[in-house]
């Protein structure tokens, strides 16, 4: 079930569209933002709420890297591994990243407080290597150590 | 940032501040701001257009194509659809590209502006904005200065009394770089996967939900203001006088890699890559030289170390075998190894290609392992041969659309002009 105010959310963006389905994105957004991911049972949920199929709304929420439907970690840690980032030593840095949280990409922290993915340029390549944890974009990371690295992954408990 | 009497030289940055947070309204309006807006609702909706024809703006997203005479082809009059869309395209995932970003949060109002004038023209009383998910701050200050617009009547009904109604909606995007494609953005606006559409019919007549639409870059459109305030004159005369230049205005161009200050910088349009890369961007960093840069982002070709003078305007670079692309440079050094780096390149377009066609789904992680062969000293007899095989099966064509055939500007440039470094990974085989 749809939460009341995941619905209130959910009608408020499809009134920005033609057709309900369009809001599609938008609805798995709203649900990923509450839950912090998207079960099979909110993609049917979904699919009831915009007059559309399961299936369809899942061929959307398995085409966008943004949308998760596993379960993730309080914090995702996005790491830029585009060209700019790449000349500017992210390998480096995601190599650091993976051994401070003792995991790999696609993988969360067992305490379930840091999922580390890869992501495409995140568009601040004058200030690279960066990175986003949660919604926080962190740059100029290339000279970064493991007790900066340890400071800043404090921030986020 | 002082109130000015004389056109700008630098129309699209002038107002930044140095930390770009961005004006109220009230703070743009004494800059000169919606004179744009204002002069435009003065005049017919055609006569827009073939300002922004006249003024010769081509679009700053990648394909460089005449803003003016692609909302040209929006059918206008009694006997066109009453419900048109404009988009703009604020998807900017190009790699190597962050000119948009700095538009948007330093001065979302200009944008915000040229939106409203481009639904003028084209009789449009919607507009999305396709934001990048990532793009957080980007959103809050677009929201928060589209309140301002509303709360003022500069959008949404009867704009400043002329009758004109245009309502602007933020769409935040949830990742996949192929939704930067205009027709696989419009799909995904839809609710769906971002899946690039047949061609034609064209946005134009047929875009989103089946209305005619129109989508412009967000550089793009920051520059539509000023072009209706200050004349289309006015604009071709701000780019720089080379030789071979055709194109008007300035262009946000950017440096990164290994230089001493990267960045970006509103220069004129056609202002050499030398000057770029050695003035502003302050020349590579101590004991490294430039081998050579992609243009304009990941999908451009390389060029070299001795065609940094070339012109950055679109005609002067696809002369010299490449394309303007974003205008944002990647400069590869004389230590940064060319192998990994096309390695790296590749995997990008391969992880982004949306899979509709198979050339672009099957190839470009084909492409990726026979690169990645080269980078570990495993690649045999033939794989060159292979790799050039590649940038003609994957190339302009073949594919659905220009993601793959983008993936092989930089393999098949890096091929021409570096051959040697492929050849030394094979020698390194062949010695074991």
């Amino acid at each position: 079930m749809l939460t009341p105010d995941e619905l209130r959310e959910i009608e408020h963006e499809l009134s920005h569209y033609a057709q309900p389905q369009a809001a599609t994105i938008e609805a798995l957004k709203i649900v990923q933002k509450h839950r912090g991911w998207v079960s099979d049972e909110a993609v049917a949920d979904i699919a009831t709420a915009l007059n559309s199929t399961p299936a369809t709304v899942d061929a959307v929420a398995s085409f966008y890297n943004l949308i998760y439907r596993k379960p993730v970690g309080r914090h995702v840690i996005h790491v830029c591994d585009s060209v700019s980032c790449w000349i500017m030593g992210q390998t480096r840095l995601s190599e650091l990243l993976k051994a401070r949280l003792g995991i790999d990409y696609g993988q969360t922290t067992p305490d379930g407080r840091f999922t580390l993915l890869p992501i495409c340029c995140l568009g601040t390549c004058d200030r690279a290597p960066a990175m986003l944890i949660g919604s926080d974009t962190h740059r100029d990371l290339e000279s970064v150590d493991a007790a900066r690295l340890d400071a800043l992954l404090e921030r986020y408990p | 940032m002082t109130a000015r009497q004389s056109p700008p030289l630098r129309p699209l940055t002038e107002r930044l501040r140095p930390d770009n947070t961005p004006l109220s309204l009230a703070e743009y309006e004494r800059h000169g701001g919606f004179q744009g807006l204002r002069a435009a609702l003065k005049m017919g909706p055609q006569d827009v257009t073939g300002m922004v024809k006249t003024a010769g703006l081509r679009g700053r997203g990648g394909a460089g194509f005449p803003t003016g005479v692609k909302w040209g082809l929006v059918p206008m009059g009694p006997e066109a659809p009453k419900q048109k869309y404009v988009v703009a395209n604020g998807d900017e995932m190009e790699p190597g590209t962050f000119k948009d970003r700095l538009l948007l949060e330093g001065d979302p109002l200009q944008f915000i502006e040229g939106m409203i004038i481009a639904g003028y023209a084209i009789g449009a009383s919607i507009g999305y904005v396709f934001l990048r998910a990532e793009y957080t701050l980007a959103a809050q200050r677009l929201l928060a200065a589209m309140a301002e617009c509303e709360a003022r009547q500069l959008l949404g009904r009867n704009i400043l009394g002329t009758g004109f109604d245009f309502t602007l909606y933020l769409h935040t995007s949830a990742g996949r770089y192929i939704c930067g494609e205009e027709t696989a953005l419009l799909n995904s606006l839809e609710g769906k996967r971002a899946v690039p559409r047949s061609k034609p019919p064209f946005p134009a007549t047929a875009g989103l939900f089946g209305k005619p639409t129109v989508v412009n870059n967000i550089e793009t459109l920051c520059n539509v203001p000023h072009i209706v305030h200050y004349g289309a004159d006015w604009y071709r005369d701000l780019s720089a006088k080379t030789t071979g230049n055709a194109d008007g205005g300035t262009k946000l161009y950017g440096v990164s890699g290994k230089v001493k200050h990267p960045g970006c910088w509103e220069l004129p349009m056609g202002t050499p890559a030398r000057a770029i890369v050695e003035q502003h961007a302050g020349g590579m960093r101590e004991g490294l030289q430039l081998r050579g840069f992609l243009p304009g982002g990941a999908s451009t070709d390389f060029l070299t170390a001795a065609q940094l003078d070339v012109p950055m305007d679109y005609d002067s670079i696809a002369k010299a075998g490449s394309r303007m692309g974003t205008g944002l440079l990647i400069v590869l050094d004389d230590k940064t190894p060319l192998l990994g780096m096309l390695r790296n390149l590749e995997k990008f377009f391969a992880i982004e290609s949306c899979g509709w066609c198979t050339p672009c789904r099957d190839g470009l992680p084909w492409t990726e392992r026979i690169l990645a062969d080269f980078e570990a000293g495993r690649a045999r007899a033939g794989d060159i041969e292979l790799l050039r095989q590649q940038t003609r099966l994957l190339g302009p064509g073949r594919t659905f659309c220009a993601h793959a055939p983008g993936a092989m500007e930089p393999l098949q440039s890096a091929l021409k002009h570096f051959p040697q470094d492929f050849e030394a990974a094979l020698r390194g085989t062949e010695g074991d």
